[in-house]
């Protein structure tokens, strides 16, 4: 179960206690209960990782590298080098006329090798041109659109009514090759970090380590580091187990204190002074060797990226990187996530609480229609008062009015009487016209 | 130039008894060690090929600090910009005023349109000064002279050829001042990948018709031409710079001392410093100075010259110079 909020490194206590931190979002359902129990004899289920084992290794196993450097940086030597074999033809150089690349390419060389009965499916996806032309301002566009692509050609296929077949070349590791000046990083080895470590695993490597001096090493390391730091960038870092042995522990430590490793590739085989034949490169003040743990850090990037760290990488890429890239690809869709799902059902429960919530519905209606019914009424009966005092009003009025008359008419009955022309006639029509109306 | 055949050539005669004046070698040389000798040197790469170092291991002590970037937040250069570094260096009584100009953020950003146009722009520069002191009324009688003798490009060592970049900006300044190509940071090829390399720069250099230091030229008679012609297989020199000493068989030299071995700088199987050391201050330094002087200071005139002389033909409000 996909619980959302891991994070890069906390993948480690997943697969420990995944029983027991499942979390259920806004539900009044109990958690199950775990109790550790004690086995009174032998069952057998330790066999299980064998069982693993076996299954992989009839499947085979798939690792997509992606190398990305400026020219002459040593890559194709040092992916040969790694895996010990030619993958790479020797550079065939194009003459001086040949017009040259105006965009960064993508080139993919796959092999299937074979060691100890284990299959591997070896992808090593080459960008040359990155960081040649004059203007390098895109020359990572293509490179993140392929990785882009890789993913989404993952998505439709998770996508497809029948998955059996699944075909996984996502990128998992990214070697990038930083030029040993010495100083610290160049602004295209910035920028492009900046760029693609949300969306693959980084391992910065400093090529051609053969020109430095120890100290050389060091500081140029620390400077590197540094700079990634202060760039927020991303590193591909192996988690640490709590529940492994010593030994693996501080050898992981030494792989992780070596990031970014000096390395110097080389197949081909020559002789050193005290007459071995070592993997190497043969200069006439010395013999570097590949294989030397004291001379480069050839054997310890070989062992992170293949013999302990394959699997992790590949994890990483399929649980952290992938799914953050499915998640903003889905929601840039607009599909939305319905928390409900996962929640766990019990019918006879279920059946209980839609009543429950049924009555509670039910009554707050009632509710409800009363206090719209006392509304009602109390505006019905504040209507009717209003009008009844307005007819109290005009009845008032009117008998005012009346009143007004009786006195105007005995006023003038009086004049006539007394015999007083002026007023009267027009008091007449208009006496007239008010009886009139 | 040999001057139009209107004279006969004089004809060379003995004289009967020893004259003397030929010691006129002498009073000149005194005059000059007097006065003093006047280089300008740029140095033109990428960040961190070792130029700083490479000028310091050639002078044989410390001139310029290197100017790359160290601190995470120490902002990135966005142009190029030319730094200046004057010093004085006395060798047997003999002056040496040197200038060396430095380009740092050269080639560093993302987008290196146009980052060489600082540096053509301050070659020019020295040059149209020069012809401004030159064409004064009352001008000084020893112009201080800061044309720029000498540019040694530092190419990177990867192993192909040479980029994009390298190519357009050797162009444009080897029509403007004397080039060196050196390959910096040599001692990460073998023997082997930096003869192919050097093969590779130097097919590349003809086929763009890039003209460099040693010029063909008449004027050189057989032994210095046998000189260029040995200069001319050996470039570019395959340098590595160092201003430390390191302890070879008991002896100190300057040298990089790694777990597997130690680079003598001045062994000449081990790196080509020593030629390109001899080659500038031993045996072509005047010729560079020359060079630059005859060569191409003389073309910037000429042309500065006519265009003034069309400007003022057409009674335009004339510019005096262009850079």
């Amino acid at each position: 179960m996909r619980d959302a909020a891991s994070s890069i490194n906390g993948s480690a206590n997943r697969a420990a206690s995944l029983v027991s931190q499942q979390t259920y979002p806004a539900s009044n359902i109990a958690p199950p209960q775990v109790s550790r129990k004690q086995l009174m004899g032998y069952v057998g289920f330790a066999n299980l990782p064998n069982q693993v084992h076996r299954r992989s290794v009839r499947k085979g196993f798939q690792f997509t590298v992606m190398v990305v450097g400026e020219s002459g940086l040593g890559k194709s030597t040092l992916i040969n080098t790694l895996f010990s074999t030619p993958l790479y033809p020797a550079m065939e150089l194009p003459p001086p006329s040949a017009e040259p690349p105006k965009t960064v390419a993508i080139e993919s060389i796959s092999a299937d090798i074979e060691e100890s009965d284990v299959r591997l499916r070896l992808t090593v996806v080459d960008t040359p041109g990155f960081g040649d032309f004059v203007n390098n301002d895109s020359s990572w566009k293509p490179i993140l659109d392929s990785i882009e692509q890789r993913f989404d050609a993952y998505l439709d296929q998770e996508n497809r009514v029948n998955r059996s077949k699944m075909v996984d070349n996502r990128v998992h590791a990214c070697l990038y090759f930083i030029q040993p000046t010495g100083h610290a990083l160049k602004p295209i080895d910035i920028e492009f970090m900046r760029r693609l470590h949300t969306r693959v695993n980084l391992i910065p490597i400093i090529a051609k380590a053969d020109t430095m001096t120890d100290e050389e090493v060091t500081q140029f390391k620390a400077r590197v580091l540094a700079d990634i730091r202060y760039h927020n960038i991303q590193i591909f870092q192996a988690p640490t187990y709590e529940n492994e042995d010593e030994e693996t522990l501080a050898e992981n430590e030494e792989i992780a204190s070596r990031i970014p490793f000096a390395v110097v590739g080389s197949t081909t085989v020559v002789k050193t002074p005290d007459g071995r034949t070592v993997r190497g490169r043969a200069y006439p003040w010395g013999v570097i060797e590949v294989d030397n743990e004291e001379h480069c850090d050839f054997v310890k990037l070989r062992q992170m990226l293949i013999r302990t760290n394959m699997e992790e990488l590949r994890e990483h890429t399929n649980l952290v990187l992938y799914e953050n890239w499915r998640t903003e690809k889905l929601i840039a869709m607009g599909v939305e996530q319905d928390q409900s799902v996962f929640k766990e059902v019990n019918p006879a429960a279920k059946q209980a609480e839609e009543r429950a919530m049924h009555e509670a519905k039910l009554n707050k209606m009632e509710a409800e229609m009363k206090v719209v019914f006392a509304q009602k009424v109390m505006e019905k009966e504040a209507k009717l008062k209003q009008s009844e005092e307005e007819l109290y009003a005009r009845h008032r009025e009117m008998k005012d009015a009346l009143d007004k008359q009786r006195a105007e008419l005995e006023d003038k009955k009086r004049r006539l009487e007394s015999g007083r022309p002026l007023t009267p006639e027009k008091t007449n029509t208009r006496k007239k016209g008010f009886l009139r109306t | 130039m040999a001057a139009a055949d209107v004279m006969e050539q004089p004809e060379e005669i003995r004289a009967s008894s020893y004259v003397g004046f030929d010691s006129i070698t002498d009073q000149i040389k005194h005059r000059l060690v007097k006065r003093g000798f006047q280089f300008n040197v740029m140095v033109v790469g990428q960040t961190g090929l070792g130029k700083s170092t490479m000028i310091n291991t050639i002078f044989a002590s410390h001139l310029i600090d290197s100017k790359g970037r160290f601190e995470a937040d120490e902002p990135i250069r966005q142009t190029t910009e030319i730094v200046t570094n004057s010093h004085v260096i006395t060798e047997n009584g003999v002056k040496l005023r040197l200038n060396i100009v430095d380009t740092p953020g050269y080639g560093d950003q993302i987008n290196n349109e146009g980052c060489w146009d600082p540096i053509v722009k301050y070659i020019k520069d020295q040059h149209s000064l020069y012809l401004r002191k030159e064409l004064t009324a009352m001008r000084d009688k020893y112009i201080l002279d800061t044309r720029i003798h000498c540019c040694l490009y530092f190419i990177n060592p990867t192993g192909h050829g040479l980029r994009p970049v390298d190519v357009i900006v050797m162009k444009k300044l080897s029509e403007v001042v004397n080039v060196v190509p050196v390959i910096a940071k040599a001692d990460s090829l073998t023997m082997d990948e930096r003869l192919k390399f050097k093969k590779r720069i130097r097919e590349e250099l003809a086929y763009h018709s890039i003209k460099l230091f040693p010029f063909q030229s008449d004027e050189y008679d057989e032994d210095e031409e046998k000189e260029n012609q040995m200069i001319r297989d050996m470039i570019p020199f395959a340098v590595v710079g160092s201003e430390r000493n390191v302890i070879l068989d008991g002896k100190s030299v300057r040298g990089r001392k790694n777990r597997w071995g130690v680079i003598n700088i001045e062994d000449d199987k081990h790196c080509e410093f020593v030629y390109l050391r001899n080659f500038l201050t031993r045996t072509h330094l005047q010729d560079l100075i020359e060079t630059t002087a005859q060569l191409h200071y003389e073309a910037f005139r000429s042309k500065q010259l006519l265009a003034l002389k069309d400007a003022s033909n057409r009674n335009a409000p004339s510019t005096t110079t262009q850079s």
